[in-house]
């Protein structure tokens, strides 16, 4: 067994040199906030480009980036045409502050529930928040993991780069 | 696992490596193998701290790692973790050693049929039956080992099926349980099922679980009673689901079969389990109502289980989950799986900019309540006691207060650059109950004041600190905590934290827990060192909480993403 490991391990990582930058969205199965269920790996924008922001109701960073997000959305929606999914890694014991919590704070985002993780695990998510950043073409660009205040300047350079 | 397993899963990998060369072809196209993943050091050096009660390990150090791959190509996808404690982390399962495989699945993925074999996490529902999932910073991973099958025969309808055993241990190698869990779960959604609904406002969806395990049975003999311990548990559950324009109602009902274990101290009694909440939210405002039943619900895969291993449901608190640190990790409430009754609520409500409370840029208010007591049970005498230990009389609150937790959050910002929350919480918290502290058995009443304050002196920079003070006369008495954090996005971030338990009846004891931390974030990879005192505690992520002991040293942390 362990002999015919190494190389099959040796080869994982050379192969995860060589495609880290054109990752795509693994495909798992999520539910929005309507019961309405969405593949994650046929999320799209019309050709333009997606964040992909993983927060919870109990994480203080997540909701501050996100409501930083929504202030400048109208305007990064006007000059790159972005769409954002927020996707709530809330499990059975606050996932039904969700729904109140976004409604409250009038997020025009699209937000997906990944009550189990299977989503955010299927990323490589440790711990959120983390943003991913895909073009057009479903190719998954850039990617931060927690928010400060100002962070949302480099989402927004990162979108400017892709209208180039 | 058996062999033949493992060499079907590494002949599977085995393909999908060995597909590569033809991929840089195909590159951007969908059929191209896409590589996820990550990593994680967490690496903790220990000095001796009499005072706090820090203990040192004989190594003086510990370290966790894992490193996750997870390949994905069209409708095939495998995954493989490797793990590494040399020794564990104190706090986590300290028979957690060495290095080795920690998880392994392969997986084929079509529009109608999904089927994973290896380790898999799933859910049926709320959980209530039938949850298993992984926490890496609390040590926590049920995970199933051995098959899923989720089949969706038309739209609105998906069938899961899901058969193995549930991880346990870790020695090199992943260690599963003794116990067979096998379930099954319905979901449909009328309004994709049937035609014509498609277009109703209400969505209604239903769904129902039954789940079994299967333990080699033994016999128990208890005050000369010889009682045979059933080898086959069942568990069941119905859930309906409503979503009408503005409101949202979600009801699950779960039962259990006799099921005599370690957690209810070997009664035959059946368990069950009732979850429900409704919402009603619009642009501003939104109200959720919560209510919580659960009788004799523990539910693990060997009778002698306890703490956390091998749960095979999840039972939530119905209280919030706390993030501001003294509110969090000195009386957080966990649910009581033997048995307890909820009611919960909780509202959030932004008053608009250029109202009178509003102000310039709003104001943002959230309150929340809950209250979990004991069930309103007769404890039954002589046979009956042995075998049933005691009845419930209804679905209301027994005479036993377990928590009250009403809490107040006001967000306000004041001008392009200050932002202030305040918070206030009220605790009633039953520590007899729930054992997180060994100082105090009885009622804690405690209120906690937060004042958090971030200044933003240019658009990348900002200093955050916060105030936080715990009143009470019980227990350790009272505690003030002073955080100082300053970030300099989007690399930096360097913070002070200071617990100071000023009020312990002890003087010894009425110490400073400081700690500093500084942060390098670059994309998808994080750095965080630290070093100071950390107090024992309770630490909680997303709603499990697990004890950590008193420590002082070096903690180094590393994350990364690919």
């Amino acid at each position: 067994m362990k002999r015919k490991l190494l190389p099959i391990i040796l080869s994982l990582f050379f192969t995860i040199n060589s495609y880290s930058q054109a990752g795509k969205l693994p495909s798992v199965r999520l539910k929005n906030l309507e019961g309405k269920e969405f593949d994650t790996a046929q999320l799209q924008n019309d050709g333009k480009p997606i964040l992909v922001c993983f927060w919870a109701t109990w994480c203080s960073p997540c909701k501050k980036e996100l409501n930083t997000y929504a202030e400048l959305y109208p305007d990064w929606q006007a000059e790159t045409g972005v769409k954002v999914y927020a996707v709530t890694i809330d499990d059975q014991r606050t996932v039904a502050s969700v729904k109140p919590y976004v409604n409250s704070v009038s997020w025009e985002y699209e937000i997906l529930l990944d009550v189990n993780k299977n989503f955010s695990q299927a990323m490589g998510v440790s711990s959120p928040p983390h943003t991913f950043l895909l073009d057009g073409n479903g190719n998954i660009v850039w990617q931060h993991v927690g928010y400060t205040s100002g962070d949302e300047e480099e989402v927004h350079a990162e979108l400017l780069k892709l209208k180039k | 696992m058996t062999r033949a397993l493992r060499i079907k899963i590494v002949t599977a990998l085995a393909f999908l490596i060995s597909s590569q060369p033809h991929l840089i072809a195909q590159e951007h196209t969908d059929n191209t193998l896409q590589v996820h993943g990550n990593f994680q050091v967490l690496f903790q050096q220990y000095n001796p701290d009499s005072i706090i009660g820090a203990q040192v390990p004989d190594a003086q150090a510990a370290m966790n790692s894992f490193g996750n791959v997870l390949l994905n190509k069209d409708k095939f996808s495998a995954g493989i973790r490797f793990e590494s404690y040399q020794n564990a982390i104190l706090g986590f399962p300290n028979r957690f050693k060495g290095s080795g495989i920690g998880s392994r699945f392969v997986r084929y993925n079509h529009d109608k049929i999904d089927i994973t074999v290896g380790n898999f996490y799933e859910q049926f529902g709320n959980g209530l039956i039938f949850r298993s999932y992984w926490e890496p910073n609390l040590g926590i991973d049920n995970a199933m080992d051995g098959i899923r099958v989720i089949f969706r025969p038309f739209n609105g309808v998906a069938l899961k099926g899901i058969y193995g055993q549930q991880r346990l241990d870790f020695d090199s190698k992943i260690i599963n349980g003794n116990g067979i869990v096998r379930g099954f779960d319905a979901e449909v959604k009328i309004n994709d099922l049937v035609s014509n609904w498609n277009e109703k406002p209400l969505k209604i969806t239903l769904g129902g679980s039954y789940v079994s395990k299967y333990e080699d049975g033994v016999t128990i003999d208890r005050d000369s009673f010889l009682l045979k311990i059933p080898q086959n548990v069942a568990a069941y559950s119905g859930r309906l689901g409503l979503e009408y324009k503005n409101i949202s109602m979600n009801v699950e009902y779960a039962g259990k079969i006799n099921d005599p274990n370690a957690d209810n101290f070997f009664i035959y009694k059946e368990g069950e389990t009732i979850l429900g909440n409704i919402t009603f939210s619009s642009k501003g405002i939104g109200i959720s109502l919560n209510a919580k039943f659960v009788d004799n619900m523990a539910f693990r895969s060997e009778r002698n289980a306890l703490l956390f291993d091998l749960p095979i449901n999840f039972l939530p608190a119905i209280t919030r989950q706390h993030t501001y640190n003294l509110a969090a990790t000195l009386y957080p409430y966990a649910t009581v799986l033997n048995g307890e009754c909820g009611v919960g609520g909780e509202m959030f409500y932004n008053f608009k900019k250029e109202s009178p409370l509003g102000g310039k840029y709003g104001t943002y208010v959230s309150l929340n309540v809950a209250a979990v007591n004991s069930l309103d049970t007769t404890q039954l005498i002589g046979r009956d006691a042995l075998i049933y230990g005691y009845s419930t009389k209804s679905y209301l609150f027994g005479q036993t207060k377990f928590v009250r937790d009403v809490n107040l959050e006001v967000r306000k910002k004041i001008s392009k650059s200050l932002n202030i929350v305040y918070a206030h919480y009220y605790f009633e918290f039953n520590t007899a109950v729930t054992p997180v502290t060994q100082d105090f058995k009885g009622i804690v009443y405690s209120h906690i004041d937060v004042l958090d304050v971030q200044y933003k002196w240019n658009s990348r920079n900002s200093i955050r600190t916060e105030f936080q003070s715990l009143l009470t006369e019980q227990d350790k008495g009272n505690w003030a905590t002073i955080l100082a954090e300053v970030n300099f996005s989007p690399h930096w971030s360097f913070s002070i934290l200071d617990q100071y338990n000023y009020g312990n009846n002890n003087p010894e004891s009425r110490v400073h827990y400081l700690f500093g931390n500084v942060g390098y974030t670059f994309e998808s990879t994080r750095i965080m060192l630290g070093y100071g005192k950390r107090r024992a505690g309770i630490f909680c992520i997303g709603g499990v909480c697990r004890a950590v002991p008193a420590s002082n040293g070096l903690e180094i942390n590393i994350t990364s993403t690919f």
